[in-house]
């Protein structure tokens, strides 16, 4: 049987403790050790993506990483995104675009076009599909996706600069 | 973008109305529940041992040192496996001489493709189950493996089961007609050998499974990644021997399944065995390696056909003979025939051609078990006829588009059959091709392909018509004695709120069954969209049938719901006409509310009529009992299948240097009846096209000379990705079927049909100025340099 060892980390943006074995992954941590499961595991080696999430502000495949690796670190998964606008919008254009079938890849997906939006706030057709291009989706065929992201920057960007379009008063 | 129609809406129209899915919603927010979130007590993990060799006989296996690590619960070999469950052999009646041999979860005495399952191990987690996995001795005997299709009927090769003679599985000739008086006259015959390499349907959720047998009642409950509860039900009660009212499948969310999560597969049967023997929960999720290694294979084709034209590009006859490989088993429950039955059937299908025959040859290799995946036959059909029009059309000189217009079955032809004794009600090519070219803007590309080529730069444009079986009847499975039904059912009732619940046979899998149902059931029933709930997937709270595949959810679940309404409706205006002392006849529903159908004047609302329905009926005549739920059957009716058809395009740019090919573009006109949903058809639609471009492009599980199978992981095993793909365009033209009273057929499979097709007919477009040509695919950049004498 496996010896466990601890481990602390800000999870979700909660500090957290808990026991894990050297082996265990990330991914495997998150969804049975402590129940998150929207991240999910497609194929174990660092390919498919479903699995990503955030470890320290940047997206990871939490397959490749073992849980005793987050001690110390800021992991944040779809779960954590709970009244975060940038991913509210994507979550809601992924659902009106059918941006999604199966559902197993969406966790991941999101979190990429997140980190995507992020750092390129208006992209073009072509760095969606570039950027989206980890992240493997058997069910849509990426046109769904690309859509949705673009209209969930679009709409990010009418927000931001709505508020300078109006008379100052 | 698709957006509803409020209008529409409001009036309660929603069939025909892009509305988005529930669904996406949950699952958007991460809150989809596969079988591997879902928690169990006590649960126990299985692991396996598996066969290093294609082909081998077990001579020992030992055990004992699992058996003594902490944390193994169990170990079970095949021979033991062997007294749990009553063997299977996938053979149907209406395949007369297919023949298989007999299969139990585990191999037993010879293990007979690389990766099948010889020992189970049961484990208080998956970590340990393989920890004591690791430790199992087994000492094999290697034998010689039949990995090529073309090698296993050589008269030197012995066969994989010696029982059934030889290594031929099935054979099968169809056709009519007079086929070498028109080669004889034919002014030109285009001849080809067409290769298509095996690949594997890849769902993302891998295959899943958690058993859980009560031995005090004798009752199991599987949570399974599946699409047919029924079948799985049935097929667990019979090699079980438990009742089958004592089994309950439960399909929760599934994680794609493209025709991969309908078969029965060792481990999973193996998972049932184990929750048996031991009691308790026991879990089997596929890793990806074993995904790869066992999950049906696809496709696996050689292909040598010939079509004769005439001088104006008439097609006169086809000839074709195809060699398909399955492994060293017909699957069961539905048989690995129908995928090469299914290809050589659909030969020539759009088109007017008179004299065809084909013959079919399917053997036994020692590769991973070949099975139905995703447009069954369908790829295989298309790039052979389409390939072979085009090379014909090119030595004609005629244009691939006219040459298309010139062969279809033209609107008067209705109904009409095919060579190989398939009944089309009524197609629609004519307006389907007539809607590609002004999608495209055909001529324009033409031009700009000609001033590219004059740079140096090599597009090419590919046509594919393609036509498309959906909504099978019982001549599919039923008639051949396979216990998977061809009829859906639904149970449809009010509650006290006036919400409505629907339970329905047909299962979700993220194509959006379950949005399609609620909208057939809110526009006739007359209640708004938000009030109707779906569920699916039980077998314990849903009526028996034959559940998602092969196109026919919308097709025949559709109807069924749409039976169920209407039902509901009448009961509903019987009891309202009943408060109301009115006639249900001057009666309707609208809205969610019980209205005069004259005027549409507001009688009463349905949470009204619920409240006096269920708590106060001593306010009722006597003797008279409402009726607050209804349930229908339906049967697709008139001819055995429902086929769609249209036709896709393909633009791309072949890289003649490094043979790497462009998508720029794709299209697809698609005409599936009646269509329920846009948004959802569109999205069917682009995501089997992108599923056939990777089968066309990427896709290709390899194998050693010896049958080792040498793509284990999603980096040896390239996938279609975003950066990859094109913009697929989309336009539909709707020929309802006149057989269903919803008029809708499927759609599963149109995009996976034709777009290998079209990208190979395109690629060879491109090709076209060298004299090169390519026909294996995937169509890897080495197969093209070779094409092009490069390599």
């Amino acid at each position: 049987m496996d010896s466990l060892f601890p481990v602390t980390l800000t999870l979700n943006g909660v500090i957290a403790t808990h026991e894990v074995s050297q082996r265990t992954t990330l991914a495997d941590f998150l969804r049975q050790t402590v129940g998150l499961t929207a991240t999910h595991v497609g194929c174990e080696h660092g390919v498919c993506g479903a699995c990503t999430v955030f470890v320290d502000g940047r997206i990871a495949r939490a397959c490749l990483m073992f849980a005793i690796q987050a001690e110390g670190r800021d992991i944040r998964t779809l779960e954590g995104f709970a009244g975060d606008r940038r991913m509210e919008v994507l979550q809601r254009h992924f659902h009106e675009r059918n941006a999604l079938q199966c559902g197993f890849c969406t966790s991941g997906m999101l979190a990429t076009a997140h980190q995507l939006l992020e750092g390129s706030p208006d992209p073009s057709r072509e760095e969606v599909r570039e950027s989206l291009s980890g992240n493997f989706c058997r069910c849509t065929g990426y046109h769904a996706i690309v859509d949705a992201t673009l209209d969930a920057a679009a709409e990010l960007n009418a927000a931001t600069v709505a508020p300078e379009a109006e008379p100052a008063c | 973008m698709l957006k509803p129609d409020p209008a529409k809406q409001r009036d309660g129209a929603y069939v025909g109305q892009p509305v988005p899915r529930e669904n996406a919603r949950r699952l958007s927010q991460g809150r989809g529940r596969y079988v591997d979130d879902i928690a169990f007590r006590n649960l126990a993990h299985v692991a396996f041992v598996r066969s290093p060799h294609a082909h081998a006989r077990i001579l020992s296996i030992d055990t004992s040192a699992a058996q003594a690590l902490p944390g193994v619960v169990d170990v079970v070999t095949g021979e033991e496996m062997k007294g749990l469950c009553t063997p299977w052999v996938g053979v149907l009646a209406h395949f007369p001489g297919l023949k298989s041999a007999e299969q139990y979860p585990l191999a037993v005495d010879v293990a007979r493709w690389h990766g099948e399952p010889v020992v189970a191990v049961v484990g208080e987690s998956r970590a340990l189950a393989e920890d004591g996995a690791d430790l199992i001795e087994v000492e094999w005997e290697e034998l010689p493996a039949v990995v090529d299709a073309e090698a296993a009927l050589a008269g030197d090769v012995p066969a994989i089961h010696p029982e059934l003679g030889d290594n031929r599985a099935f054979r099968l000739e169809v056709g009519q007609g007079d086929t070498a008086s028109a080669f004889a006259e034919a002014a030109v015959i285009a001849e080809e050998e067409f290769r298509f390499g095996r690949h594997t349907g890849l769902t993302l959720e891998p295959r899943s499974i958690v058993a859980d047998f009560d031995p005090s009642l004798r009752q199991m409950t599987v949570h399974h990644s599946t699409q047919t509860p029924f079948q799985m039900q049935d097929v667990l009660a019979r090699h079980f021997g438990l009742e089958e009212g004592n089994v309950r499948v439960i399909a929760p969310d599934v994680g794609g399944s493209f025709g991969l999560k309908l078969h029965v597969y060792g481990e999973e049967m193996a998972a049932c065995a184990l929750s048996i023997r031991l009691g308790r929960p026991v879990k089997f999720i596929a890793d990806r390696l074993e995904a790869f290694q066992t999950d049906i294979h696809a496709r696996d084709h050689l292909v040598k056909a010939r079509m004769a034209l005439s001088r104006d590009g008439e097609i006169l006859a086809m000839e074709v003979d195809d060699l398909t490989g399955i492994g060293p088993y017909s699957v069961y429950p539905r048989t690995s025939a129908v995928e090469g039955n299914q290809a050589i059937r659909l030969m020539g299908g759009p088109y007017r051609m008179p004299n065809y025959r084909g013959e079919l040859n399917i053997v036994f290799q020692n590769k991973t078990p070949m099975c139905q995946y995703r447009a069954v036959g369908h790829p295989i059909a298309c790039a052979v006829t389409e390939g072979l029009l085009d090379k014909g059309a090119r030595a004609l000189k005629l244009d691939p588009l006219a040459v298309r217009q010139r062969n279809v079955v033209t609107a008067d032809m209705y109904p009409h059959t095919s060579p190989t004794g398939y009944v089309f009600e009524r197609l629609s090519h004519e307006e389907c091709i007539a809607s590609l070219a002004s999608l495209m803007d055909y001529e324009r590309l033409r031009r700009e392909q000609a001033e590219a080529r004059q740079r140096g730069v090599y597009r090419g444009i590919g046509l594919a018509t393609f036509i498309e079986i959906t909504n099978p009847g019982p001549a599919f499975y039923g008639v051949g004695g396979a216990r998977i039904s061809a009829q859906d059912g639904c149970v449809m009732k009010m509650e006290p709120s006036g919400d409505i619940r629907v339970m329905v046979s047909v299962t979700e899998q993220g194509q959006g069954t379950e949005t399609i149902m609620a909208q057939v059931a809110a526009t006739h029933l007359g209640v708004p969209l938000e009030r109707v709930s779906v569920y699916t997937g039980d077998t314990q709270t849903s009526p028996y049938g034959g559940a998602t595949w092969a196109s026919r959810g919308a097709g025949i679940g559709g109807p069924a719901v749409m039976k169920t309404a209407l039902a509901l409706k009448a009961n509903l205006l019987e009891t309202a006409a009943v408060i109301l002392q009115a006639e249900a006849g001057d009666l309707d529903i609208r809205g969610g509310a019980v209205v005069n159908r004259k005027d549409g004047t507001q009688r009463m609302e349905l949470a009204e009529l619920g409240r006096i329905a269920y708590f106060r009926p001593d306010t009722l005549p006597a003797d008279f009992h409402p009726e607050m739920t209804a349930a229908r059957h339906y049967v697709p009716q008139g001819y055995p299948f429902a086929f769609t058809n249209g036709i896709q395009a393909s633009h791309l740019e072949v890289d003649v240097e490094t043979g790497l090919v462009r998508l720029l573009d794709h299209w697809v006109v698609e005409d599936c009846g009646k269509v329920i949903n846009p948004l959802l058809v569109e999205e069917q639609i682009r995501g089997g096209v992108v599923q056939g471009l990777g089968g066309a492009l990427f896709e290709e599980c390899l194998y050693s000379p010896e049958g080792q199978l040498l793509c284990g992981t999603m980096a040896d095993y390239l996938t279609p990705m975003a950066g990859e793909m094109p913009d697929i365009h989309m336009a539909h033209v709707e020929t309802p079927t006149l057989t269903s009273p919803l008029g809708a057929k499927g759609v599963g499979e149109a995009g996976t049909a034709a777009a290998p097709a079209a990208v190979m007919n395109a690629i060879n477009d491109a090709l076209s100025p060298f004299s090169a040509e390519v026909t294996q695919m995937p169509f890897t950049p080495e197969r093209i340099l070779t094409a092009l004498g490069k390599v």
